[in-house]
This record gives C-alpha cells, sequence and structure tokens, in this order.
C-alpha cells in the first residue's frame, strides 16, 4: 500500500511541478499578480510530495519491503541498518529520486529566501526550476519508477547492497554531491529568469552570488568527498582517476568556478553580463550531463549505473530542451544586455577575465577528452583509451597558469591598474618567494628538490600578496585590529577560499612527487624499512565477521626508534561470495598518511605486503575545505542581507516598474 | 551581423547533441585483436593431457582455437555448440587451457565432454597474452598457414556461428583453392 | 567535523581492491617505472581501471609480465610495443599521437587560443568604451592616490 502512496505522491508532485513550470511564468509577463504568487506556495507542495516520495522508499528499506523491486534490487535482510536506509540512493531509480528532491530542496529555499526579490523574478525562478521537475519526474514516471512492484511473487529476500558501496563515503559522497551540482540549478534559474525579464543589472547579480557560491561551496565538498573515498577505498594512493562519470562535476565545478567570478565583475562593475548568464547555463548542463553519462550507458566507467539507451534518450531530450532552449534564448536576448562601462588593458577585470578564459579551457578540454574516445569509436570502430596520463598533462599547465595570476590579481584594482603600481607592489613578494621556495626545502629535507621549490615559491607567491593586500587595505585604520575588522565578510571568503586553493595545490605538488612504496614478502618478526619509517611485522591472527572470514596482521611503525603507531591490514575471504579482499590499515596525518595492504600468505609462512607512503595527501581535500568554506563565508557577507529592507522597498517599486514593461 | 556570435553556444550545443545521441547507439564494442592477419605466436608448451606441445603440431588447415576454462560460465554455455561442431567433423578445434590447474581441466572435461582435439596448457596466461586474450571464453578462426583471420570473444552460440564464422570459413576455404 | 575527518582521519577498514603483487626490483628507479607503467596501462578486462588497480586475471599477468620485462632490462618504450602488439591502443591510458588523435592533443591549445583571442578582442573593446566615458587616472596619477590614501 505504501510505495503505491509513495507513487502517488511522485505523480501529485509531477502535477504542481507542470502548473508550477507554466502558470507563474506567463503570469510575469502578463502581470497576474494571482498566478505570480502561486511560484512560492506550488514549490512548497512539490517539496513535500517529494519529501514524503523519498521518506516512502527509504521506509521500505527501513521494513525490509522485498516486494518493492528497487528494495528487492539493492538491500538484504543482513544488511546493516544504515546502509538500508542510505540504499535508497544505490541505484539509479532511487538515486534519481534524490537527484529530484534536492532540486525541490531547493526550489523551498528559494521559496523562502527570496523576500528581497520581486515576484515577478521570483515567479519566472521558481518557474523554471518547476518546468525541471516536470522533466525529471516524467522521467521516474515513464522509465525510472522506484517504487515498480515485483509480481506475483516477491524474493524472499534482496540481492544486497553492492559491498562497495557498504562504507561510510558511500553515506555522506552522493547526497552531498547532488546537493551541489543540484544547486547550480539555481542561478541557472535566475539566468533564465534575466533573459525573460530583458533585465540585468547589479541587483540580479547581488542575489544571484550567495546561490552561486554557496551550490559552489557545497560541490566542492562532495567533489571532494568522492576523491576521499576513492583513495582510502582502492587502497594503491590513487584519488582522482579522470574516470567519465567523475569528470562531468568537475567541469560543472570550474565552469561554477568561472561563474562566481564572473559574477563578481558583474555586481561590481556590471560587465560581463552576457558572459555570465552564459556561464550559469554551462554550469547547469554539465549537471545534467554527469546524469546523462551516468545513466545512459554513454561512456565505460566504473561508477555507471546500468546502461539503458531508452533512458539515455529521455535524459538527453531533457537535456536537449532545457540547455538548447536556454542556450536559443540566450542567442535571442543577450545582445540586449548591454554593458555600459569599459576598463583598461590592465585591471582587475583582465585578469578576471583570464581566469575565467584559462577555467573555461580547461573545463572544455576535460570535456572533449572525457567524449573523444566515443567520438573516435564512431568515427573509426576503433577503440582508445583516455586517462590521467592525458588529462594531467593539459590539465596541469592550466592550472598553473592560473595560480601565477592569483598572485596578481587580487591586488589589481579595477578599471585600471598601473604597471607601476604591481612590480612596485610585488616585486618584494616575488623575490621573497624565490628565496624561500629553494631555501625552504633545502633545509627540511636536506636537499634540492624541484618539485618542492615550485610548489612553494608558488605557494609564498599567494600568500605573500594576500598578505600584502591585507597590508594595503588596513593601511589607513588607527591600528590593525579596526583594520581588519572592516574587511568585509566576502573580502575573508575569497582570501580563505584562496588559501584553500595554496593548500590544495601543496598536498596535490607534494604527494604526487614524493609518495613511496615498497612491495615485499615479510616472514613473522622480520622488519623493512621505508622513507624515515621502520615497519615491523609481527605476525597475523585469525579474524571473522558477520560474512568473512580472513587473517589480520600487526605492524609496529617506529621512527628512529620513538613509536610511530600500529596498523592492523586484514585479508578477508567473504563467505558468500568467496571472494577474497584485503582491508588496508591507514595511519592518517596532517603531514602524510602511511598504509599497508595485506597480500597473501604464501607457503614458508611469509606474507606478501604493499607499504605506501603519501607525504601531504590531506592536504588535497583540507584544501577543498578551505575552499568551501570560503565559499560559504563570501556568501554570508552582511552585505546580502543588511540591504534588504532597503532594497525591499526599491525591489518592489523597480517590480511594479518591471511590471508595467516586461515583455 | 553583429549579433551572429551569440547563435555560437547553441550551434556547438546542437552538433554536441547530435554526437552524444548517435554515441548512445554504438554497439558495445569488444576489443579488436591486433593479430588479425599475423601468424599465430610461437610457443613450445605442454597439452592438458599431457604432451608437449608446438605451434607446428597445429592442424594444417583451417581450425578454430578456442579459450576456456573450468572456472568460465559462458565456456560451459557455449560447450554444446563446440561439442557439435567436434562431431560433425567440419572443422578440427583447439583448445587453450587458460589460467587454469590441469587436474580442475581434465575433469571438467571428463564431466562435460571434450570437443578439443587437444587443449594447450597455459597456466600462468603466458600464451593468452601473446594472443592479447582479455577473458574466456575467446575463439580465433586460424587459416591453414597459421594465420589468425577473425576473433569473436564471448560466448560462440549457434547464432553468431552461423552468422559470423560460417561466411568466414567458407570464404578462407576458397581463398586456399 | 568534516575538518575533523580529513584532519585526524578515521582509520577506516574499508574494502580494497589492489591485488597486492610483490615483484622485487634491484633499483628504487625500476619500482618507480613499474608503478608508472602500471598507472598508465588500461586494463583490457575492466570497466576503466588501470593496471595498477585491477586484481586477477589478465591484469595480474601484465603485471607480472612488466616487471619480467623491466628486469630483462627491457626500456619503456619497449615494453609500450609488446602491449600495443597484443592489445592495440585500449591499453594505453596516454593516447598515442598520431592523425587521428591530433585534434586531441592539440585542441586544449586551440581552445586557449580562441579564448585568449577572445579576451582581447573583449579588452580591446572596453577601453574603446573606457575611453569614451573620459580619461582614467594616469600611471602617475594612479600611484599618487595610492599614496595619499595609504599615508599613514
Amino acid at each position: 500500500m505504501l510505495p503505491e502512496l509513495g507513487q502517488f505522491s511522485l505523480i501529485l508532485a509531477f502535477c504542481l511541478s507542470i502548473l508550477l513550470g507554466s502558470l507563474p511564468i506567463v503570469g510575469a509577463s502578463t502581470n497576474n499578480l494571482l498566478w505570480m504568487s502561486l511560484a512560492r506556495p506550488l514549490a512548497a507542495g512539490i517539496f513535500v510530495f517529494l519529501a514524503i516520495s523519498i521518506l516512502i522508499l527509504t521506509y521500505a528499506f527501513a521494513t525490509d519491503d522485498f516486494s518493492v523491486q528497487f528494495v528487492a534490487q539493492h538491500s538484504n535482510s543482513l544488511l546493516p541498518t544504515r546502509y538500508k536506509l542510505t540504499a535508497v540512493w544505490g541505484g539509479h531509480e532511487g538515486s534519481f529520486l534524490l537527484w529530484t528532491f534536492m532540486l525541490s530542496g531547493w526550489m523551498l529555499a528559494v521559496a523562502i529566501f527570496s523576500k528581497s526579490m520581486p515576484l515577478d523574478f521570483v515567479a519566472r525562478v521558481l518557474g523554471v526550476l518547476g518546468m525541471l521537475c516536470v522533466g525529471y519526474i516524467l522521467f521516474m514516471l515513464a522509465t525510472s519508477n522506484p517504487f515498480d512492484r515485483i509480481v506475483p511473487l516477491p524474493p524472499a529476500d534482496g540481492a544486497d547492497l553492492n559491498s562497495a558501496l557498504q562504507d561510510f563515503g558511500f553515506i555522506i559522497h552522493p547526497p552531498t554531491l547532488y546537493m551541489g551540482y543540484v544547486g547550480f540549478s539555481v542561478v541557472f534559474a535566475f539566468a533564465i529568469a534575466a533573459l525573460l525579464s530583458g533585465r540585468l543589472d547589479a541587483a540580479w547579480a547581488r542575489w544571484s552570488r550567495p546561490w552561486a557560491n554557496v551550490a559552489w561551496a557545497i560541490l566542492t565538498i562532495g567533489i571532494a568527498l568522492g576523491s576521499w573515498w576513492a583513495y582510502y577505498e582502492l587502497g594503491w594512493g590513487g584519488w582522482w582517476a579522470w574516470d567519465p562519470v567523475e569528470n562531468p562535476p568537475l567541469i560543472t565545478w570550474l565552469f561554477g568556478t568561472a561563474l562566481i567570478h564572473s559574477l563578481a565583475v558583474t555586481e561590481k562593475r556590471g560587465v560581463f553580463k552576457s558572459w555570465t548568464v552564459l556561464l550559469a547555463i554551462l554550469a547547469f548542463s554539465g549537471s545534467l550531463l554527469g546524469t546523462f553519462i551516468t545513466r545512459s550507458g554513454l561512456l565505460t566507467s566504473v561508477h555507471a549505473f546500468a546502461s539503458d539507451p531508452g533512458r539515455g534518450v529521455f535524459i538527453l531530450a531533457i537535456l536537449g530542451i532545457s540547455v538548447g532552449g536556454s542556450l536559443l534564448l540566450f542567442a535571442l536576448r543577450a545582445p540586449l544586455m548591454k554593458s555600459e562601462f569599459g576598463f583598461e588593458p590592465l585591471s582587475r577585470e583582465i585578469f578576471l577575465l583570464a581566469n575565467n578564459v584559462l577555467l573555461v579551457v580547461a573545463a572544455a578540454s576535460v570535456f572533449l577528452g572525457t567524449l573523444f574516445p566515443m567520438v573516435y569509436q564512431a568515427l573509426t570502430d576503433d577503440l582508445i583509451s583516455i586517462g590521467p596520463p592525458y588529462f594531467n598533462a593539459i590539465f596541469v599547465p592550466l592550472m598553473g597558469i592560473l595560480v601565477v595570476l592569483l598572485g596578481i590579481g587580487p591586488i589589481t584594482r579595477w578599471k585600471k591598474t598601473s604597471l607601476v603600481f604591481l612590480t612596485s607592489q610585488l616585486s618584494k613578494v616575488a623575490m621573497l618567494s624565490v628565496v624561500l621556495g629553494v631555501v625552504i626545502p633545502l633545509v627540511i629535507v636536506l636537499r634540492f628538490s624541484f618539485a618542492a621549490t615550485i610548489t612553494i615559491v608558488l605557494a609564498a607567491w599567494i600568500l605573500l600578496s594576500m598578505l600584502r593586500d591585507i597590508k594595503n587595505k588596513t593601511a589607513n585604520k588607527p591600528d590593525l585590529r579596526s583594520g581588519l575588522k572592516a574587511l568585509s565578510g566576502s573580502y575573508y571568503g575569497m582570501q580563505l577560499a584562496h588559501i584553500g586553493v595554496v593548500v590544495m595545490m601543496i598536498g596535490v605538488a607534494l604527494t604526487s612527487s614524493f609518495s613511496a612504496e615498497k612491495s615485499v614478502l615479510l616472514a613473522p618478526g622480520e622488519s623493512i624499512d621505508l622513507g624515515d619509517y621502520q615497519f615491523q611485522f609481527n605476525g597475523t591472527l585469525p579474524v571473522s565477521g558477520p560474512n568473512y572470514i580472513g587473517d589480520e596482521a600487526t605492524f609496529i611503525v617506529t621512527k628512529a626508534g620513538n613509536p610511530v603507531t600500529e596498523l592492523h591490514p586484514q585479508r578477508r575471504l567473504y563467505l558468500a561470495s568467496g571472494t577474497p579482499s584485503t582491508e588496508m590499515a591507514i595511519d592518517a596525518g596532517i603531514l602524510r598518511d602511511i598504509f599497508i595492504t595485506l597480500g597473501e600468505v604464501k607457503e614458508n609462512g611469509a606474507w606478501s605486503m604493499t607499504i605506501y607512503i603519501k607525504p601531504f595527501i590531506r592536504w588535497v581535500w583540507l584544501g577543498a575545505i578551505l575552499m568551501a568554506c570560503g565559499g560559504m563565508l563570501a556568501a554570508a557577507d552582511k552585505r546580502y542581507r543588511r540591504l534588504r529592507s532597503r532594497s525591499e522597498e526599491k525591489a518592489v517599486n523597480s517590480g511594479r516598474a518591471g511590471l508595467r514593461t516586461a515583455t | 551581423m553583429k549579433n551572429l556570435r551569440f547563435y555560437i553556444p547553441v550551434s556547438v550545443f546542437a552538433v554536441l547533441a547530435v554526437v552524444m545521441w548517435r554515441g548512445l547507439y554504438l554497439d558495445p564494442k569488444e576489443l579488436p585483436s591486433m593479430l588479425i592477419d599475423k601468424p599465430l605466436p610461437a610457443f613450445a608448451l605442454t597439452t592438458v593431457e599431457g604432451a608437449a606441445i608446438t605451434q607446428q603440431d597445429l592442424p594444417q588447415q583451417v581450425f578454430l582455437l578456442n579459450v576456456w576454462g573450468s572456472y568460465c560460465l559462458p565456456c560451459l554455455i557455449e560447450h554444446p555448440t563446440l561439442m557439435r561442431l567436434a562431431e560433425a567433423g567440419e572443422i578440427p578445434v583447439v583448445g587453450v587451457n587458460y589460467r587454469d590447474q590441469q587436474e580442475l581441466a581434465l575433469r571438467w572435461l571428463d564431466d562435460n565432454g571434450n570437443p578439443f582435439a587437444f587443449s594447450i596448457l597455459d597456466e600462468d596466461g603466458r600464451f593468452g597474452i601473446d594472443l592479447g586474450v582479455y577473458g574466456a571464453p575467446e575463439t580465433y578462426l586460424v587459416d591453414a598457414e597459421g594465420v589468425i583471420r577473425f576473433r569473436h570473444v564471448s560466448v560462440l552460440d549457434e547464432q553468431v556461428w552461423a552468422e559470423k564464422f560460417v561466411p568466414a570459413i567458407a570464404e578462407l576455404r576458397r581463398e586456399s583453392n | 567535523m568534516l575538518i575533523a575527518i580529513a584532519i585526524a582521519g578515521i582509520s577506516l577498514m574499508p574494502i580494497g581492491f589492489a591485488q597486492v603483487d610483490t615483484f622485487a626490483f634491484d633499483t628504487p628507479e625500476q619500482q618507480q617505472r613499474f608503478r608508472q607503467l602500471s598507472n598508465d596501462l588500461r586494463c583490457p578486462m575492466c570497466q576503466n581501471t588501470n593496471l595498477t588497480g585491477s586484481s586477477g586475471g589478465v591484469a595480474e599477468d601484465l603485471r607480472r609480465e612488466i616487471h619480467r620485462m623491466i628486469m630483462a632490462g627491457m626500456t619503456n618504450q619497449e615494453i609500450e610495443q609488446f602491449m600495443f602488439e597484443r592489445y592495440g591502443d585500449f591499453i594505453f591510458y596516454r593516447p598515442r599521437l598520431r592523425a587521428e588523435t591530433i585534434l586531441l592533443w592539440f585542441g586544449p591549445l586551440l581552445f586557449l587560443i580562441i579564448g585568449g583571442g577572445v579576451a582581447f578582442g573583449i579588452s580591446r573593446r572596453a577601453k574603446v568604451v573606457n575611453a569614451e566615458h573620459g580619461a582614467p587616472l594616469s600611471a602617475d596619477e594612479q600611484t599618487r592616490l595610492h599614496e595619499l590614501l595609504h599615508k599613514k
């Protein structure tokens, strides 16, 4: 009974979406106050019904209702409860319901936090999001219904959740990723609303920025969680595989980063208007592209759900209508948005333009590499592979240039900056950076290392330039403290995010250059050295769990005689499937990770194993966290809230004016 | 026309959408063999039955080389087809016992029937690598000169036999006449 | 909480899929070459993994072959040729530069040139618009303004 209610709830949400996707938008064009006011309640209603649907599905998992096909495919009575509840997103149908539910969550947030925006604008924004809901829910009802039942005889037990997913990472990575990914639909809707109304001004940019920043921050965390999960799941130290399903979120993230910088220019200077709108559309299409690739079987990936061209065509149709439609609207309406101001060749605008060019080129290149094998096969009937060596060769230099510019950009002035000014500010910074870059590796590792030097030069370049800028900005205040207080949340957010970039860069560069590993055969009692550490193997003990048996090894890790940690990797045999698996043991640290994977026991009692030392690997994700915090901090800037009362009045007035003139 | 450049994004998108649509209907492809029209790699191994064997002991006519293992379920599925071919005597079938163990292989042949004139024992998979094997079952069509002419990956059922192998064999036999 | 997880790192016991080889090498440079090759070659039978991340099957055998060839003194190029003769382009995660892959390898550079050109065009136009709006501060004036603002 309940699953049918769940499906009915979906249908209700679908009906409300049709209303939301039509009435408020028409109402905005025809000044129909009633139809426009329907937007917020309809959005809330859609959220409620989708929430009911997903709760019912979760309940079906919680109560082991194997008559529901999706539950039978992805659960089992012996599955631990936390995985039963989260298996909702363990397969295509349920994860798509989660995707749509996230969208409705964002819609609700827009409905609530849009008091300072004129009604016609809100109506259009929610209307566009409603249209997306129509597409997504129709897709579910037509091709991917999570509430389909197995008739006549439901199985006695389920097929179980894929063992790779029975892990903490599975609980947090998909929801966070989807939350950020789907979040870009909001700023996309803002852009469409601007195109529809023909108005794109500083107010629009000021409204859009928090939404873009928050979605960007959450997506950053979502991607970082995926990388972290892959790292400890795979067991050989890899943390980014450039997989065809991993790449679309990155493409969206790159467009999103360009977007948040472009929005800054549009808000402050009123330029790059149509370009910002285009970026919002591109970032959103990245999210649809990800859905398409994962669910259509277009590309081969370890992440892909089971392939189904029928579903693929449907999603491609959604992609075509939403992205194609918005790009067509862009072609028709964007030329009307004139930028009024200019700027000189050396100015902050130029540096942000360069930022955008590099990020968009990076996104396009990742997209090219992702799609090329398919195109190649279509044209030559032959297969090629494109993987990390290609992507790293293209991506790293682009990011390198961006990082260099990052040391200059924040110091430049809007509209015009003199070269003399820049050189006077940065020449000492540059020299000091080079000195630090050469000296620090020598002092710490007692030898010269090109990779470490370049990394530290770039890191110092950005950090010292940042300090220089802070010094400039606080110079004309009575003391440092009041100077720092006067700086806005937006400014601190920017600097924090840039620090995050530096931290991540250090992590990536140092772990790539200085990771060490050793594969050995050790008998109990023997020990081995790697790096500065000594590993003493103290034999194994049998171990067992609910569905496996195995051996657990004990390693004593020391450094110059001082104990560091004890590690207990396992080798398991899962009884149901008969498959062996290795459980690595990690000692995580801020400066390095040490981990050991256990292989097999040989006839003489010796075990094969591999020991890894990964320096600074945690900095990769720490950098992402700092970036996300920076984004959130910037979004929380008081100026987005403080002016509300004043701008509310203004907005209501301009809204009324807009109502008269909108086409 | 100044505004033409605004139509660039939608045009690029249209092209990409068509490309991706075409891509949906590309057949999932098996890896093409690099050894087509190349001679079988030389080897010096033993058969599952225990006799020494090199590439000179292979049939001097068109034959099938089938890669199999006792662990391989699809091999069991294609087994009846191979048995029928062996009994009909149309074409010799030589096996390559890939990454398996001799006793398990012999037992499998005992239990299920042996369609192979003989099976080359390739316990460590070296010969498989030289052939470019990436998973059992695979079946190679080799001509009278020992040159590989065709490879099929995955189950060889009657339909595949009729559609792919029969025409290819007829062609090869025509050539050698 | 997220920071705590990332920094402290829960010593989780995940299911790993990497098979553990034990190949002995004479020099660390050989081990590095092995790791490099094993990372950059694709497992022919897996969905989308390199040889390092694949357990069992032909991936295991190929790693063993790479080890054998490194110890036998073969160069990376010779090892890649060995792989190519048996498995073709598919096994390389770094696509070889050929006529068909020129667009792939030079595409990003092309994008960069186009992007740079567009940016250049925009900046030219913006400069014109700026000139129409009145002259901005000159370099000297800018420096003077900076000094005035930041005089203690």
